[in-house]
């Protein structure tokens, strides 16, 4: 009830500037444009280099994409390993302890 | 000379003192502690060892004053008093007073110079910080505090031990350099490793955080992992095993908080990594590594704790702060978005903010030293870092779908401590030379060059492409409302079920010996008035036996 009417207040707000399509679109274009200057520089700057790695162009941007990447795919997998519902630590808890046979 | 150098801690407690007697309104009072505390020790505070009190046979050093305890000591002053600011709408005095214990104790532990002063307030810590989660006043948060406190104590009694067989074995208290060689400096380094949260000891920080109140949080976040830090700088500088330690620490808890839905718990587990920067720099042990440690650990109490601030704030509007439930908020409460995106920006070390003229010391450090892999380590953790911390808690809390909830922006106090724990974070960033100066070693780092800043910059926006990608493609992991198992699930599932599972084992034996018992009991013959056994053939029977007996005895003697 109090769910629809909070759905039915925020159709009657003004759209906010993240709620068009057209601005985000706008900033991730920005965004890309700022990720390609980046790469761009790579070739352009003498970076210093202290490690065999660092050679690659783009070392970092590529690092840090597969970085990315990797980890959330592995975050994934380990979901399968790891998650359980919300109440799995109380579960016990609440259960009454063992019916204690000594009473009887 | 005297309140020049007054140790620290006394106005806390002597505040803590007072409060419970004083009428509600006196907690803004508490405001002028940290303030004047900080600034008498940035302007009176000299080096040297002051106040020495005698305990029992022991002399206790309670004010050591050295660049190392000053820097920690500024600190600690300064998240005293955002913590303090973040907090004073709240009409509860028992977190006040805990609040203000705590902070006390932990500038006591900084500024101990031995350690049994250290013991007493690594103690102290405990016992006054546990005080912040139950204040939340819930069954979970109940039970969260209890599991935090034996944590806490377990550790507390590791250092004791530790402390007595190191002053058995070297006669020495001092607080200095004790290095892993013997028995005893190992129950020291488990002592420091349990509150530093090292793998396999840290779930206590992520189990008890995020169960604290909003603003019991933000005093946890700042105090007792960086006494830990502290103290390891003084006992374990250049420990090779920190430096693995510390590796492992920046990269096993990102895994977490990229799955994980209570965004206070990303931020614990955040935490971690962050800690595992300092580790590794108190591992390598040069002038850099420890100077870009204790950098690291005052930047990451500044901006931490603005992020514990903004999501206390969400926790305090909204009522919890799960990913799953939220999204939309910006539009009504923008400010603790801007502030929100600054301590983002910060922890993963975007040019101009404070993490980023302190992380990269110790990144700098970890390449002198010659750990390669590992620095690739670091290098994926920083990446990893400003995936869950930088950009999953701003966007799933003030982004990300729309969820409906149209709270208030946060209260003006709390506004005002995010707003000056920001400004810190943008001044350390822009003007590092300020905090570089108080660092302890000798140090000439450049933070900003194009190499460095390029890279940085590279790194962070291909880690946010990664994001945008994974989203469009629709790969990134949903925020569910789940529970992820950690090392907690030893003693909060594993133990209790196998007492569980032995006790019933021993419950069906128990039985089954109580059936066999009645069984016996019931073929013994009834000595009862109609039983069909008669006394004269009892006693037939036992003379029968006895002769049988003698006759035996008789056989047995002859042979």
């Amino acid at each position: 009830m109090s769910q629809t009417q909070q759905q039915d207040e925020t159709k009657d707000e003004a759209l906010g500037f993240f709620d068009k399509p057209n601005n985000v679109k706008w900033i991730l274009w920005v965004f890309y444009a700022l990720c390609i200057v980046l790469v761009a520089l790579d070739f352009v700057v003498h970076r210093h280099i202290y490690l065999d790695y660092e050679k690659i162009p783009t070392f970092y941007a590529l690092y840090g994409f597969l970085a990315c990447v990797l980890l959330v795919v592995a975050a994934k997998w380990l979901r399968l390993l790891i998650m359980r519902d919300e109440q799995y630590y109380d579960k016990n808890e609440e259960e009454k302890p063992f019916e204690n046979e000594g009473s009887n | 000379m005297w309140i020049a150098n007054l140790p620290p801690f006394i106005p806390f407690f002597i505040g803590a003192l007072l409060l419970p007697f004083l009428p509600n309104k006196a907690r803004y009072f508490t405001l002028l502690i940290p303030i004047l505390g900080g600034l008498n020790l940035f302007f009176g505070a000299q080096d040297g060892n002051w106040h020495v009190i005698k305990l029992l046979e022991f002399d206790v050093q309670i004010m050591r004053v050295d660049k190392l305890s000053l820097m920690f000591g500024y600190l600690f002053h300064i998240a005293a008093f955002i913590a303090i600011t973040y907090s004073l709408h709240v009409k509860d005095k028992l977190q006040q007073t805990a609040g203000l214990l705590y902070a006390g104790s932990a500038l006591g532990a900084v500024f101990c110079g031995d350690l049994i002063g250290l013991f007493i307030f690594w103690e102290l810590l405990a016992l006054t910080s546990v005080w912040l989660i139950w204040a939340r006043r819930t069954e979970k948060a109940n039970k969260a505090g209890v599991r935090y406190l034996i944590f806490q104590v377990l550790s507390g009694v590791l250092l004791l031990a530790g402390t007595l067989v190191h002053y058995q074995t070297t006669g020495s208290l001092a607080f200095d350099f004790i290095g892993l060689e013997s028995v005893a400096s190992w129950l020291i380094f488990i002592a420091l490793g349990t509150k530093c949260a090292f793998p396999f000891l840290h779930s206590w920080l992520t189990d008890g955080y995020p169960e604290a109140t909003p603003t019991g949080a933000v005093f946890l976040s700042a105090f007792t992992t960086k006494v830990a830090v502290f103290a390891l700088a003084r006992t374990f500088p250049g420990t090779e095993l920190l430096v693995y330690i510390g590796a492992a620490m920046t990269c096993f808890p990102i895994f977490y908080a990229v799955i994980e839905n209570d965004l206070r718990k990303v931020l614990a587990y955040s935490l971690i990594n962050q800690l595992g920067f300092m580790v590794c720099g108190i591992g390598i042990g040069t002038a850099l590594a420890l100077n870009g440690a204790v950098a690291h650990a005052f930047n990451d109490v500044i901006f931490k704790g603005l992020l514990f601030m903004t999501m206390g704030a969400v926790l305090h509007r909204v009522g919890h702060v799960m990913g799953s439930d939220l999204g939309g908020l910006h539009k009504t409460m923008p400010k603790t978005t801007i502030f929100c995106i600054v301590g983002a920006a910060s922890i993963s070390a975007f040019p101009l903010f404070s993490g980023f003229v302190s992380k990269s010391m110790v990144m700098a450090a970890m390449i002198e030293a010659g750990h390669e892999y590992l620095w690739l380590m670091l290098l994926f953790a920083s990446a990893g870092v400003f995936h869950h911390a930088g950009i999953k808690i701003p966007f799933f809390a003030f982004f990300a779908h729309d969820s409906g909830l149209r709270p208030k922006e946060a209260p003006t106090n709390m506004l005002f401590a995010m707003f000056f724990a920001s400004a810190l974070c943008i001044f350390i960033g822009t003007y590092p030379d300020l905090m570089y100066s108080l660092l302890p070693w000798e140090n000439t780092y450049q933070p900003y060059d194009i190499t460095h800043t390029l890279t940085q910059l590279q790194l962070l926006f291909f880690s946010a492409l990664a994001f945008v990608w994974l989203n469009k493609m629709g790969l990134y992991p949903p925020e569910l409302r789940s529970v992820n198992i950690d090392m907690e699930y030893l003693y909060r599932k594993m133990l209790p079920e196998i007492g569980r599972s032995t006790r019933k084992a021993t419950s069906a034996f128990g039985t089954s010996g109580r059936l066999m018992f009645t069984k016996m009991v019931s073929y013994a013959p009834r000595m009862s008035k109609t039983s069909s056994y008669s006394t004269a053939q009892t006693a037939k029977r036992m003379a029968a036996i006895l002769a049988i007996m003698l006759l035996l005895g008789y056989v047995t003697k002859m042979i």
